[in-house]
């Protein structure tokens, strides 16, 4: 249904058009505004009443003036999906972007999304290989999680985030994922990165890519994760492929949201955000899962820069209260060289408990992965004492545990952008490393592992 | 005016209806799917109403219909093991009536009304019942037995009384003035359920992790805030005090947390034994589950069907304890309402009544003389999320102003991989002094002291600390090397737990004890040992006292922790002598 066109705008105020005198509008319904000079703009209604509707243009509201014609469209704002998405490069708003043909719909989906009741839900156990060490042994992934990845600017999150795409696979197994990409307010030249990189690979034939660049209009990227989402959905639950979404970079997105928040003289919350982006967080974040007696999956990769490298920021503090754990970016790593700068320290995986250990990965991953951890956070610790005290001052046990800290970031962090280690792989050098401890400050190992394991009972 | 009005205006989930009469806090069915909501203000004839579905597609115009009820719970047989969302729908049936995303406009029956109960009276025809009272049991799961109250507005002589096969719609009871009872009652959520008195409470609430009971004990009837950032541990330990706490009954409400844990609760409880009964926990559980992604109203209404089913237990004499994960989502829920009513806000934008809601919500908490003369307590034990963990945030206060036990976790802790990472040098409990007694009656006469001793080392620990830190710990004399020492061994061998290690997850209270014994009985036996020329390297080393710590992993530790101390002290006592 096609309604009247309305001439009747009163107001014009960054995003937001108001207008008056309509028939009744529906909350959510989408709109379009044709302008003077025939452009077409599209929005959608975030307040109705019979006075006054407020629409929310995602282009931008230029040019708009009190001439401009109101259409309502009747319906909230829908997708087409079909399995035709995948290959195909659209927009910020859901339009081929490739040159290529409109998507034929096989059926509309709501981009809003329903929240998966908590019942239905699988518990997520399945181990997903990334080939990074630093992310297999410390904050295992795990099919149907979301990871976000805290970084800031100027930190390696893309070619991470490149290669988790690249090699996340299944432990000895081929299945691959679908890659449902969205961009909100990135440069060209990082989208180009991503293309290039996903052309390279003849990942982009398995990929559907949403994109909203730095210079397109802000208020449209309120949509783009939505139906990126309502896509990664469709595959995964309609056609039982496992999706894995990247979304880069979240940071924009909440500006957005507070930039629509502020036009609407809302009353902010911390640093000037809504106070409802953690509702609105987790209605992006919670459509990641899997469903029970359903073969696909979302798994989320959210990246997110950090302003002023500040996890207490609303943006990553909101995040982490919704995600299962998250992956962090050290700048100091980064400027030592080494890729992947990540510091296990404050990562976590909340979900890491269920997808390791004999069934799964390896049966000493946990016991490895605690002292691995330990070892280092206690190397780093000393770090700052000999700074003060000098090497000389420590015992041989903090010695060992100090240089086993550099080795730990020379050995066990850093690899190529290509390298692509399975867990065995990841576990034995781990044991390799430790070797250079004496077994008994290793308390956190069990003996049975060291026994079987460690290389000096396997030569 | 009727009970019809119309939609005027529609912002997200505020609807705002003319020409309705209403009063405040009615029930009504927004739009032609009969959404529902409940009215939270009036302008002269215009109704506001927070609607607990999503809005979209809703036009002004549309019906809004008064039902003139105020929000409900169902209370009756059926209630266990049942998984809510915030406004009492069962999950399960949720998803056979819309599949397994949750839409709108279905409603749902708390629990199946046409199961079929066994009542057993306890009144006879001829007896004058008061409000409240018992008047039947029926066996509800194995562990509880569910006993059927006269409501708390109704009292009379009993005209008859039946026994037998019912289901919980089906009147089992008539008072003489023609007044019938169902096994089913409703209780409106916002108002507390009646009560004769509140006692002082005086009886800990066990929950078999050592920093909680015996540092910083919880009472039944007492109130608990969890603040912590994420990452800190506040859901395992929710989880913890779920599983093992020995009250009789728990509710759990998932106030705006993760839908995969909801769902790893879900799958993980039905499986856990209770240590305190050796039944499956799920008999002893109601869940409620409203994730961060389902509507916005209907979870500021989650903590209140919450409390309400805990204070029906209540009222027949069970002890009970309510999660609440996490409260700071149910103060933001009421944030976003209230912005949307474009109130006057108070501090970061939260309603300048946050600090009364969450007091009111606390002081529902209690150990109460119920009207039938029973005694029963709530227990509420609520997890706050403080933003970037800066608990000088109005949650947090508005909590911490009410409560009277702080479990405070800490990220630097949780980074150590110390669990459960609470700090305890900034937690407390106000409640030492009343339970005092009941730890000397139960436990032994000098548990009060033990524990005294316990947290001045801590205390000591933390003050030369800081001097390590600047002289390293070499140039301590010998004796606050020990104190060091006897510290550690209280954070790695007492105060870390496992929450999910078989056997160290759930601690005995009379295993705490001599668990604390043992540490200071190695202070004592070093201390003299050391007088008398022992070296603290080796004092420390005596392979005994590894024995010891290591053993609190294995099944049966309370019966041979004796011997380890024993053993440990003799060879500590043997240093001596190798010098």
């Amino acid at each position: 249904m096609t309604g009247k066109e309305y001439r009747t705008i009163t107001d014009v105020k960054g995003p937001l058009v108001f207008l008056n005198k309509t028939e009744p509008v529906a909350f959510g319904e989408i709109v379009t505004l044709r302008l003077s000079n025939g452009t077409i703009k599209n929005g959608q209604v975030l307040d109705t009443s019979d006075d006054l509707v407020i629409v929310q243009v995602f282009e931008g509201t230029s040019k708009i003036d009190r001439e401009s014609g109101v259409t309502f469209m009747g319906d909230v704002f829908k997708l087409p999906v079909s399995t035709d998405l995948v290959g195909r490069i659209l927009d910020g708003a859901g339009r081929p972007r490739d040159g290529g043909p409109e998507i034929v719909a096989e059926e509309k989906a709501d981009i809003i999304g329903a929240a998966i009741n908590p019942y239905s839900r699988q518990s997520p156990n399945d181990f997903i290989q990334t080939g990074v060490s630093a992310i297999d042994l410390c904050t295992s992934l795990v099919r149907g999680q979301k990871l976000p990845i805290f970084s800031a600017s100027g930190l390696p999150h893309n070619d991470i985030a490149l290669q988790i795409a690249r090699q996340a696979k299944l432990k000895d197994s081929d299945e691959e994922f679908i890659v449902v990409f969205c961009a909100m307010g990135i440069t060209a030249e990082e989208y180009n990165f991503f293309r290039s990189d996903l052309e390279r690979t003849g990942a982009l034939e398995n990929a559907v890519l949403f994109v909203n660049l730095a210079d397109d209009p802000a208020v449209e990227r309120i949509i783009t994760p939505r139906l990126a989402l309502t896509a990664a959905e469709y595959l995964a639950f309609e056609k039982d492929y496992h999706v894995l979404v990247i979304y880069t970079d979240m940071t924009n997105y909440c500006d957005a949201l507070r930039q629509i928040g502020a036009a609407r003289e809302e009353v902010p919350g911390r640093r000037g955000y809504p106070g409802y982006m953690y509702t609105d967080l987790a209605m992006l974040y919670e459509r990641a899962g899997i469903i029970k007696n359903k073969k696909g999956s979302i798994t989320q990769f959210p990246i997110l820069t950090m302003p002023g490298d500040d996890i207490t920021h609303p943006i990553p503090d909101l995040s982490g209260y919704i995600t299962e754990g998250q992956i962090v970016i050290s700048r100091e790593l980064h400027q030592q060289g080494i890729y992947p700068p990540i510091n296990v320290l404050p990562s976590l995986s909340r979900l890491m408990g269920s997808c390791i250990g004999e069934k799964t990965t390896r049966e000493d991953h946990k016991s490895v992965s605690d002292q691995m951890y330990a070892a280092y956070a206690q190397g780093r610790e000393l770090r700052g004492l000999v700074a003060i005290v000098g090497e000389d001052a420590l015992n041989e046990r903090d010695k060992q545990l100090l240089d086993f800290s550099g080795v730990f970031e020379d050995k066990f962090l850093r690899q190529t952008r290509d390298e692509d280690r399975s867990i065995e792989e990841t576990l034995d050098l781990c044991w390799n490393l430790m070797a250079a401890i004496d077994t008994k400050y290793l308390v956190r190992l069990d003996q049975k592992w060291i026994d079987k394991y460690h290389p000096d009972n396997r030569a | 005016m009727s009970n019809e009005g119309v939609i005027y205006r529609i912002s997200g989930p505020v609807v705002t209806a003319t020409g309705m009469k209403a009063a405040m806090y009615d029930v009504v069915r927004v739009g032609e799917e009969g959404l529902m909501g409940e009215v939270i203000e009036l302008h002269g004839d215009k109704a506001v109403i927070q609607v607990y579905e999503d809005t979209s597609g809703i036009r002004p115009g549309e019906p809004v219909l008064n039902t003139q009820e105020t929000l409900s719970v169902s209370l009756g047989p059926g209630l266990l093991t049942q998984i809510y969302d915030g406004i009492q729908r069962p999950l399960p049936t949720l998803e056979e009536e819309m599949g397994v995303f949750i839409t709108r406009g279905v409603d749902a029956d708390a629990f199946d009304l046409e199961k079929i109960w066994t009542f057993e009276p306890q009144v006879a025809a001829g007896d004058e019942v008061v409000a409240g009272q018992v008047i039947g049991h029926v066996q509800e799961t194995e562990t509880i037995v569910h006993k059927i109250m006269v409501p708390p507005t109704v009292g009379g002589v009993v005209k008859s009384i039946e026994s037998g096969d019912f289901n919980v719609t089906q009147t089992v009871c008539v008072l003489e003035d023609g007044t019938e009872m169902q096994m089913m009652q409703k209780w409106p959520v916002r108002t507390p359920r009646p009560f004769q008195q509140k006692y002082a409470p005086e009886t800990p609430l066990i929950t078999g992790m050592r920093i909680l009971d015996f540092l910083f004990p919880l009472a039944k009837g007492g109130a608990a805030g969890i603040p912590g950032p994420f990452g800190s541990g506040k859901t395992v330990t929710q989880q913890s005090l779920a599983k093992y706490s020995d009250a009789q009954l728990v509710v759990y409400i998932g106030c705006g947390e993760r839908g995969n844990e909801m769902t790893e609760v879900l799958d993980e409880f039905p499986h856990l034994i209770d240590p305190n009964t050796g039944k499956p926990l799920m008999e002893r559980t109601v869940m409620i589950a409203n994730t961060s992604n389902m509507p916005v109203a209907a979870r500021e209404a989650s903590v209140y069907t919450g409390i309400t089913i805990a204070e029906y237990f209540r009222d027949m004499g069970y002890d009970v304890a309510l999660m609440a994960d996490s409260t700071s989502r149910w103060a933001e829920a009421m944030r976003e309402i209230s912005s949307r009513l474009e109130e006057m806000p108070g501090e970061e934008g939260y309603p300048a009544y946050l600090s009364s809601r969450i007091a009111e919500f606390y002081e529902r908490a209690g150990r109460v003389e119920t009207l039938n003369g029973d005694d029963g307590s709530v227990t509420v034990i609520g997890a706050v999320s403080p933003p970037g963990g800066d608990i000088s945030e109005p949650v947090s206060q508005g909590t911490l102003r009410i409560v009277k036990v702080f479990w405070g976790l800490d990220a630097g802790l949780a980074r150590q991989r110390h669990f459960p990472a609470i700090n305890w040098l900034n937690s407390y409990s106000l409640y030492p002094q009343s339970l005092d007694q009941w730890f000397r009656d139960n436990i032994s006469q000098d548990f009060p002291e033990v524990r005294t001793q316990i947290s001045g080392l801590l205390q000591i620990e933390s003050e030369l600390q800081e001097i390590v830190q600047l002289v390293g710990s070499d140039a301590l004399p010998t004796d606050q090397q020990l104190t060091l020492e006897v510290a550690r061994m209280i954070r790695e061998f007492f105060l870390q737990q496992n929450g999910f290690h078989d056997v160290d997850a759930y601690c005995d209270i009379h295993l705490q004890y001599q668990m604390a014994k043992a540490i200071l009985s190695f202070q004592d036996a070093a201390k003299s040992a050391m007088a008398n020329g022992a070296v603290l390297n080796d004092v420390v080393n005596v392979p005994a006292r590894s024995d010891l710590m290591r053993g609190r992993f294995e099944k049966g530790y309370i019966d041979v922790i004796a011997d380890m101390v024993k053993k440990m002290t003799d060879e500590i006592a043997d240093t001596v002598e190798e010098n």
